[in-house]
């Protein structure tokens, strides 16, 4: 655990620093601990735990947007667990009923591995398909496409900086959008 | 979108850099200054006397009170706007402007004094300090949720409440410039009063406004 702590605040800072690579080797590192915790929470609450993948999300979002107030002299996993509780909450409170309900712990042997793969797209698509054309092109490109900046520009015939806008606002609306609903 | 989709995009928007919510926080403040500013002048003003009342450590007092709080509340609020903070190691701060308030009404206690101790209490403009103090603090307040929201408070509601404090400090800054009760039991009275309605206010609108 202490191993694992000292790696994700070392992560961390370098991604602060601005390395990408350190960022998307953090998130991908958290997220399987994110999805357990996930998947244990609404266990507990009596709810489906193929919706895990939903709550993740919404946690990554929320930890993007919000980096800027982790404190790279502390730790980084209690930042991230504080996050990733409140968001936890906030999706088993918008899904209704029985937030501490105690159900039989065989549920946390579920870890997290990778997700089923389930019919319904995920909230974060559905919401992808209401924002302005530009932004959601400029996501798909680089979500779905993984094209980078530079070659999202070309081909949309938009400059670097015009897609960076476009993405961080992209993501900011996709954010906003979740919290409405 | 799957998750490891998202992932690479929230890596692309890596280069982008959030300003600190501190920033966020005085712009906003800055911002909704001239409102309460216009509203102190155009309404209240500087009271007449207040090259006499300089003289009097007891106008001076009511200053240090009403900063204490607007400081320490900035503070609190800061700290309070990082998820994994608790008010722990960080809510004595709010003692200050009590401490300092206490102190006063103990110095004037032991001072001889021409009115009797419910009289100073009571005093002249209890009723235009509670609706000047709440009705100043109110453009604050918005200015200081609107730059909190910046942060990723865990008790959006305890934050809005400090925002609440903060805004009334400022607020009531502004007041006791005008105000011509300067004796710390009025202070304690209805400046406390007033404070108390906008920390509800904050805390009600933090709850709502202030989740992330």
């Amino acid at each position: 655990m202490r191993e694992r702590d000292d790696e994700w605040t070392g992560l961390m800072r370098s991604a602060i620093a601005g390395d990408s690579a350190a960022y998307h080797r953090l998130l991908k590192a958290v997220t399987p601990v994110l999805r357990a915790a996930a998947r244990r929470g609404l266990a507990r609450a009596g709810q489906p735990v193929d919706q895990s993948e939903d709550i993740v999300q919404d946690i990554l979002l929320a930890v993007h947007l919000k980096r800027h107030t982790w404190d790279v002299t502390a730790p980084f996993a209690p930042w991230l667990f504080a996050i990733a509780r409140n968001k936890l909450i906030d999706a088993l409170r918008r899904r209704g009923r029985r937030i501490f309900v105690d159900i039989d712990d065989f549920a946390e042997t579920l870890a997290g591995e990778a997700p089923a793969e389930t019919a319904s797209p995920s909230e974060v698509a559905a919401q992808l398909q209401t924002l302005p054309a530009r932004q959601r092109e400029v996501l798909q490109s680089i979500a779905v496409d993984s094209a980078s900046i530079k070659d999202t520009a070309a081909k949309f015939s938009m400059s670097e900086g015009a897609v960076r806008v476009a993405l961080h606002r992209g993501l900011t609306s996709l954010t906003a959008k979740l919290r409405e609903n | 979108m799957d998750t490891d989709q998202l992932i690479r995009t929230l890596a692309a928007d890596n280069a982008h850099r959030a300003r600190p919510v501190g920033f966020a926080l005085m712009l906003a403040l800055l911002a909704a200054a001239p409102v309460s500013l216009l509203m102190f002048f155009t309404e209240l003003g500087v009271r007449p006397d207040v090259l006499v009342a300089m003289r009097n450590p007891f106008f001076e007092l009511k200053f240090a009170v009403t900063l204490a709080l607007a400081i320490s509340a900035i503070a609190v609020s800061l700290h309070l706007s990082r998820p994994e903070a608790s008010l722990r190691g960080f809510g004595w701060l709010l003692l200050a402007p009590v401490g300092i308030l206490t102190a006063g009404i103990g110095g004037e206690m032991m001072m001889p004094q021409r009115l009797p101790m419910m009289t100073r209490l009571v005093g002249k403009n209890s009723s235009v300090c509670m609706t000047a103090i709440p009705l100043m603090s109110l453009p604050l307040l918005a200015g200081a949720l609107l730059g909190l929201r910046h942060g990723a408070p865990s008790r959006p509601a305890l934050a809005g409440a400090i925002a609440g404090l903060l805004s009334a400090g400022l607020a009531a800054t502004l007041y006791a410039s005008h105000c011509t009760d300067d004796s710390p039991l009025f202070v304690a009275t209805w400046y406390t009063i007033a404070t108390a309605l906008v920390t509800a206010i904050g805390a009600l609108a933090g709850a709502k406004l202030l989740r992330f």
